[in-house]
């Protein structure tokens, strides 16, 4: 196995979508000649052609309706908008329209469409270039969240989502693309969508997180470790819908639970797990669940951003502060 | 001393070229006289393709007056009346073949009828039965809430078939409310961008529910807003369907060839209120603008025209007009016959493949048959 640098992996999945079937479309803004503002489209645009790879105006409603018009000639389109920041510039094509369109037709026509965006902080991005908005987008029922944490992932993943014949929203973090590196299986393989995955296994205390926060809390981990704490960490990888059954696992075993995400703590991916183990696994718990998030302030981006961001001690002093409840 | 720094400098000037650059296209007269004999010639309507234009639009005109009685009656849900855009909207859809794409507003009932979506069915959108959005064989989309997003999705159909190679295009309506969305821009832009094939209809009808026209823009002429996208884009005559049936043919015939979208602006007027859910005209316009405007109405001038080309007379009419009354009736027996809508279906028509939590939700409520 190669390794290779998590914006390699998406590049490489994209391009094996695109030698494998000839319906599948990349379209954005800056998509083409240029390969992306990140370059994760380098190259394939030459590769395949403007037919194929191609840039658009710069209008993300318009992308989003592209997309949505383009599957009723059996195309499978895959989108990319720029920042995630920018999605509320396409919010109808997305929560109003592609995510509701199977249940409009009672099942009788797909749209397998991947949407793909960057999030994430930590870059000293512009403003409205880093936030997380995932919570938004699992509000809406239709659409599946995919925010893959590592390299293999995030090209067995991606596969995934192009072969899904719903709409995909599949988020790459911008601070991953190039800090982290690791093995990639070679050639073409999918990753399962809707399955967390067990990133460290641990027997006191599970930390739920997914996207940006997994290398954060592994790093956690890592440091707890020496102290004797050995923490358990759950990678969601799907955050909508979510994997009750491995979450449960863990919880059943550990008893004790941590939630980290980097997005606001109102409502969000972390409130709905927090909820859903409440229902279902209380008789486990032996202390009340912990929560790492940033606060509910609007993304201070540029100078005070690692700040405001969760880090590694907020994951080990929440962590400390479940195990230390009798 | 001419100067063209100058020139250019005299707004008033240009405002007034954009005022003269749209002439709307005329055939038909309100008196039923052809005008413009070449423009009639050139849309290549033989007697048989008028008699059956004309029954389309009184289809068209009986649908609706059903309809207003059935809203009225409680028997159907949102009902958004047609009365005085016949050729708005019939007569330019008359223009389409099967293999082409229709994108409807919620107002253009009619125009899915004409590609052969079953009247029951309609009913069925309206009462918000999943039934009325299964179209399968058929090019036509969902009438769309959400105004603009046809825009957009059109754009994507009109680039899919190009990319086919498909001898075909994607057509689209919306109002002149709809003109004032980011997406009918949008639209338009990416589809002129891409040579897309699409043809873009804005049925300006005075008012978007009760907002005057002039609240909208301050452009003359909302088929301006098609030249920001750089695309050919014309006004036609809304209360005569040779003009209408002209103008998409052409349109059509223009975009298939691969030349990218045009936008047609029809000039109309709803005659009847925005909606059957409570909405009263005599708020916001007085009654002798609908009387002024009912003179105008398309289906006088064609009953003029075609009965003095001995093809079409009251007897005609009314013979037709029961058979499509029969047509409605067998319709509304078939839409109160449907099986009635389960929550395990809804949550399972979501996803192809439901979640952990939301296949728990499909058992229970399948549990509770429901």
């Amino acid at each position: 196995m190669a390794v290779k640098t998590y914006i390699a992996a998406i590049t490489e999945a994209l391009d094996l979508a695109l030698e494998k079937d000839e319906n599948v479309l990349i379209f954005g803004e800056d998509v083409g000649k240029n390969g992306g503002v990140f370059r994760a489209t380098e190259g394939l645009n030459q590769k395949y052609g403007d037919e194929r790879v191609f840039d658009t105006p710069l209008a993300e409603s318009a992308i989003g309706g592209l997309a949505i018009g383009l599957t009723t000639q059996n195309f499978r389109p895959i989108m990319e908008i720029q920042f995630f920041g920018f999605i509320f510039e396409v919010m109808d094509s997305l929560s109003g329209q592609m995510a509701r369109n199977r249940f409009r037709f009672h099942g009788t026509r797909e749209f397998p469409i991947v949407v793909r965006a960057p999030y994430g902080g930590g870059t000293h991005t512009p403003e409205m270039h880093a936030d997380n908005l995932e919570g938004l987008m699992a509000q809406t029922p239709g659409l599946r969240v995919v925010m893959p944490s590592n390299p293999a992932d995030a090209k067995g993943l991606l596969l995934s989502a192009i072969e899904s014949n719903d709409p995909v929203v599949y988020l790459e973090n911008l601070k991953l693309y190039r800090s982290i590196k690791g093995e990639v299986p070679e050639g073409y393989y999918t990753t399962p969508l809707d399955k967390a995955a067990v990133a460290k296994t641990g027997e006191d205390i599970s930390i739920i997180t997914y996207g940006g926060l997994v290398p954060v809390c592994l790093k956690a981990a890592e440091m707890l470790e020496k102290e004797g704490i050995n923490a358990e960490v759950i990678d969601l990888r799907t955050v909508s819908p979510l994997d009750i059954e491995t979450i449960g696992q863990s919880v059943e075993k550990t008893g004790r639970v941590v939630v980290a995400q980097e997005a606001q703590r109102q409502a969000g991916i972390g409130s709905a797990v927090m909820a859903e183990i409440s229902e279902r696994f209380i008789m486990s718990l032996e202390a009340p669940i912990g929560r790492v998030s940033a606060p509910d302030s609007v993304y201070p981006f540029g100078a005070a951003e690692n700040d405001w961001l969760p880090q590694v001690d907020d994951v080990i002093n929440s962590v400390k502060n479940v195990l230390s409840f009798e | 001393m001419t100067s063209q720094a100058l020139e250019i400098l005299n707004f008033e000037q240009q405002l007034q070229v954009q005022d003269d650059s749209f002439k709307a296209l005329s055939v038909l007269d309100k008196d039923g006289n052809i005008i413009d004999e070449a423009g009639f010639e050139a849309a290549e309507l033989s007697d048989d393709k008028l008699v059956e234009l004309m029954k389309r639009m009184i289809k068209q005109l009986v649908l609706n007056e059903r309809s207003v009685k059935l809203a009225k009656q409680g028997r159907l849900g949102f009902v958004a009346p047609t009365r005085g855009q016949e050729a708005s909207q019939t007569a330019t859809s008359f223009a389409f073949n099967d293999a082409d794409y229709l994108m409807p507003g919620y107002r253009d009932i009619p125009q899915m009828i004409h590609k052969g979506f079953p009247i029951y069915k309609a009913f069925l959108w309206s009462r918000g039965h999943h039934e009325g959005n299964l179209m399968e064989g058929i090019n036509t989309w969902f009438p769309q809430i959400i105004i603009g997003a046809q825009f957009v999705e059109a754009a994507g159909i009109g680039l899919g078939m190009k990319k086919r190679q498909l001898d075909a295009c994607a057509y689209t309506y919306t109002g002149d409310g709809g003109s004032s969305q980011g997406d009918t821009y949008e639209g338009m832009n990416i589809a002129g961008a891409f040579k897309a094939n699409a043809v873009f209809i804005i049925q300006n009808n005075g008012y978007a529910i009760s907002t005057p026209r002039k609240v909208q823009t301050a452009a003359t002429h909302l088929a301006s807003k098609g030249w920001g996208a750089g695309i050919p884009s014309i006004v036609v005559d809304g209360m005569d369907a040779i003009a209408c049936y002209l103008a998409a043919k052409k349109a059509r015939e223009w975009t298939v060839a691969g030349n990218g979208p045009v936008l047609i602006e029809t000039l109309t007027d709803r005659l009847e209120p925005h909606s059957m859910s409570g909405d009263d005209p005599l708020r916001y316009r007085t009654k002798e603008s609908i009387e002024e405007w009912q003179k105008l109405e398309p289906l006088i001038r064609m009953r003029i025209f075609l009965e003095n080309k001995n093809l079409w007379s009251e007897a005609i009419e009314s013979e037709y007009k029961e058979e499509v009354n029969a047509e409605i009736d067998d319709a509304v027996k078939k839409a109160d016959n449907v099986q009635k809508q389960k929550v395990s279906e809804f949550i399972e028509t979501t996803f192809e493949q439901p979640g952990f939590v939301q296949a728990e939700q499909i058992e229970k409520f399948r549990e509770a048959g429901k």
